[in-house]
């Protein structure tokens, strides 16, 4: 009997050996996002290589990064990140350099340093999607039809709440664009003193007004339980409230802000083999169109917009809810890496300041 | 005759110690009872502590060596020192107040090229980048541009971004220089060092920590006091109905006690939310307008609020224990000998639970100066706490030494409140259960 329990728990732990060599831990921003990641990413891979994909999600998953990797207990394999966020932890040294040469050419033979949008690879990251901040409103409880970036900012005009993210990065945008500065001019604006007082002075006016989210799936569920009126969000997230839950929700593209989310590597994954098969799979052309039929961000390959069809209820085309289509794009704005890598430390602590006071 | 010592030596004295002899206590086999004594008692004493070995092993090993490295990260600042070696070596050969001459921009471009090859350009530009914002992009574009620039090393440097002259910079990079630094925790009280090397304090708009540091304090006074009030009568009537009762009662207290925390906490902003149930049901009733809500979410209300529900049990608790054994003849006993109902409460009955007071006052003070997820969930944005200033800076700022530094000044403060506490009411005092 002994020998029996003691050969059975043997068997168990080499199952679970070969088990661990097979699998790959990613890490992700959770709700609809995370699930169309998982039907066009995790799925398909798991079927193509039998590598089992776990799939982890936070608020922000740039967070654990440091913590594990100074610890020396690295659990995630896989991460999606910020643009600001990759090359700030690549330069502190906390993510495994990336070969691009190692990534799929698209369909047609063009490499993919030449295949991807500017800027979407880079040392130690490779982008997936062109995902933007937006804002967002209930069209049954706000009163009249907003139209510009300044009109989440006046309450008087259309009174009540707005929800918007605890954070100084796109936050302090939105406050300049809404008082008047052009796109071009927003970060030569902020990258001076006075511009960050007059950035500070335009949230003043609706300080009372704001609710503070901080998970991406909160500003649709603010919006849907009436909390808030209008809200900053991801332009995703509100899709699909929208399209696939019915909600009232409108996206209004004005003065909305671009950003990249990129595929990085802690230092010392514990399946970083693993790790770069998934992140060559899930970025390769067909992937990154798939992905934008579970959700409205663009993706990151210029072959994959030709593929990009209907969303999965078969109706809705995706094409006009993608942050870069041309009629969105008419005053976007694209986050500046490099000004929030120098003053991230900066600006959070006098938001942070000012959200005491 | 050793052979036959019987193990314990007290059963030896008694059984064939002869009297005194010699004018020293012996055993049985001629050792002096002195040191018998203490060989046994130190034989206890061994077993003893080697019996709580496991629990100090673990305690050391997984509770005060962490605390103490994540401590250290407070005056520890090791990447200006180890990666930029020529200049380390020209701030210690030039005092303060030097002005930046070719030499210092030779010793800079040669570090910056040692940057470039070891890929250390970002470490360093963030820790100066924590005194003075906006410089880490210097060190990253200048680690890029190094190993291209000719002397004269100081004009070219100029060229790429006239940044490099600032005294400011040059300050700070000085006091990086040093392996150590006390500068997180001037950080810390909201205090920085001016181009001369003065403590100055921030900038208005940036002062928040001893802002926070204050409101810590209030707010947990305050609940406190709150979970004070509230518990008193709860516990005495936990501790006067009879048996049957107060079992049920004390399932109420404990319920919300074993019910997670984050469910506690969300239920609390279904309550209170501007169309929470409360609200809805106030404007229903009329007692407020649709449009005039009452904001109790998100804000310090909600903190006060849920904190106050959350720690309610450590209050009731100790209060409950030591109301059961009091007495209930000595009020009586106070009543027959005419006194009022409210002197008999003030003068025999309420001095007699200050014990539990004091625990109960201790625990829910302490628990509340470091609580952080309720205050991040429902505290908007004037009901954070300092907890939640250490969790950005350990999670979103990622500057682990300032979140060592606010976390130290915080447990000393809590020592040193902790001491007052011990000389006003007196640790002996406590009692628990």
């Amino acid at each position: 009997m002994k020998k029996i329990l003691i050969l059975t728990t043997a068997l168990a732990g080499f199952a679970y050996a070969a088990n661990a060599e097979e699998v790959v831990t990613v890490m992700s921003w959770g709700g609809a996002y995370t699930k169309s990641q998982v039907e066009a990413y995790h799925k398909p891979f798991t079927a193509a290589t039998g590598i089992k994909v776990i799939s982890v999600d936070a608020d922000n998953p740039a967070t654990p990064i440091k913590a594990q990797v100074e610890a020396g207990n690295v659990t995630i394999d896989v991460a999606d990140v910020e643009f600001s966020d990759a090359v700030r932890l690549c330069d502190e040294g906390l993510l495994e350099p990336i070969d691009a040469s190692m990534l799929p050419p698209a369909p047609d033979g063009t490499p993919a340093i030449k295949d991807f949008i500017d800027g979407a690879i880079q040392d130690c990251a490779v982008a997936n999607i062109v995902w933007s901040t937006v804002v967002a409103y209930n069209s049954d409880n706000v009163k009249g039809t907003p139209t510009s970036i300044a009109d989440f900012f006046d309450t008087k005009k259309f009174p009540g709440k707005r929800g918007l993210r605890k954070s100084a990065k796109a936050t302090l945008e939105m406050a300049l664009e809404a008082d008047g500065v052009p796109a071009s001019e927003v970060y030569s604006v902020l990258n001076t003193p006075e511009g960050v007082d007059r950035a500070f002075a335009k949230l003043d006016t609706i300080k009372d007004d704001i609710v503070w989210w901080e998970a991406g799936a909160q500003p649709p569920q603010l919006l849907a339980d009436g909390e808030v009126v209008m809200s900053t969000a991801y332009n995703g997230r509100i899709f699909n409230a929208a399209i696939s839950e019915g909600q009232p929700l409108v996206v209004l593209w004005d003065g909305q802000i671009l950003d990249f989310d990129l595929f990085v590597i802690p230092k010392g994954a514990p399946n970083k083999d693993n790790a770069m098969k998934f992140i060559s799979f899930a970025t390769d052309t067909q992937r990154l169109a798939d992905q934008a039929s579970w959700i409205s961000y663009g993706p990151a390959r210029k072959s994959s917009s030709a593929l990009v069809g209907k969303y999965i209820d078969g109706k809705t085309d995706m094409a006009p809810h993608m942050p870069t289509a041309p009629a969105n794009m008419s005053n976007a704005l694209v986050n500046n890496f490099e000004f929030w890598v120098d003053h991230d430390a900066e600006l959070n602590e006098r938001f942070n300041a000012w959200l005491a006071s | 005759m050793s052979e036959n010592v019987p193990a314990d030596p007290h059963v030896a004295i008694v059984t064939t110690a002869g009297g005194v002899e010699d004018g020293a206590l012996t055993i049985s086999d001629g050792t002096p009872l002195k040191r018998a004594l203490a060989r046994a008692q130190s034989h206890a004493r061994r077993k003893a502590f080697l019996l709580v070995l496991p629990l100090l092993a673990f305690i050391i090993l997984t509770f005060v060596v962490p605390i103490f490295q994540m401590l250290y990260r407070s005056v520890d600042s090791p990447n200006f020192h180890d990666n930029m070696p020529n200049m380390v070596a020209w701030f210690a050969q030039n005092p303060s107040g030097t002005e930046p001459d070719e030499t210092a921009f030779t010793a800079l471009v040669e570090d910056l090229k040692l940057l470039k090859k070891n890929r250390k350009a970002g470490l360093v530009g963030t820790r100066i980048n924590y005194e003075l914002p906006g410089s880490r992009s210097l060190f990253t574009k200048g680690a890029r541009k190094a190993a291209k620039l000719e002397p004269p090393y100081k004009e070219a440097l100029l060229k790429i971004d006239p940044k490099w002259s600032d005294p400011k910079l040059w300050q700070v990079m000085r006091s990086a220089a040093s392996p150590y630094t006390f500068n997180f925790y001037l950080a810390a009280v909201d205090r920085t060092r001016d181009a001369d090397g003065k403590i100055v304090r921030v900038n208005e708009n940036r002062r928040i920590y001893l802002k926070l540091f204050g409101r810590t304090l209030v707010l947990s006074l305050l609940i406190t006091f709150m979970t004070f009030i509230l518990a008193y009568p709860i516990a005495h009537l936990l501790a006067t109905l009879p048996l049957r009762k107060s079992n049920l009662l004390m399932i109420l207290v404990l319920l919300p006690f074993w019910t997670s925390l984050l469910v506690r906490t969300t239920s609390w902003m279904v309550l209170l939310q501007s169309q929470g149930v409360l609200n809805d049901a106030m404007v229903a009733l009329g007692i407020v307008s649709d449009d005039h809500r009452i904001q109790m979410m998100y804000n310090k209300i909600g903190t006060v609020v849920a904190m106050t529900h959350i720690l309610l049990p450590f209050m009731v608790l100790p209060l409950y224990s030591v109301m059961r054994t009091i007495n209930p003849s000595y009020v009586r006993a106070a009543r027959n000998l005419g006194a009022t109902s409210w002197t008999a409460f003030r003068r025999i009955y309420f001095p007699q639970t200050v014990p539990g007071i004091a625990a109960g006052a201790l625990l829910v003070f302490i628990l509340a100066v470091g609580y952080y997820i309720t205050p991040a969930l429902v505290g908007g944005a004037d009901g954070q706490l300092i907890s939640n200033l250490i969790a950005f800076h350990m999670t979103g700022s990622l500057n682990w030494s300032m979140a060592a530094a606010l976390a130290a000044l915080l447990l000393g403060g809590i020592l040193v409140l902790y001491w007052l506490y011990d000389k006003l009411v007196g640790i002996d005092n406590l009692k628990l259960g």
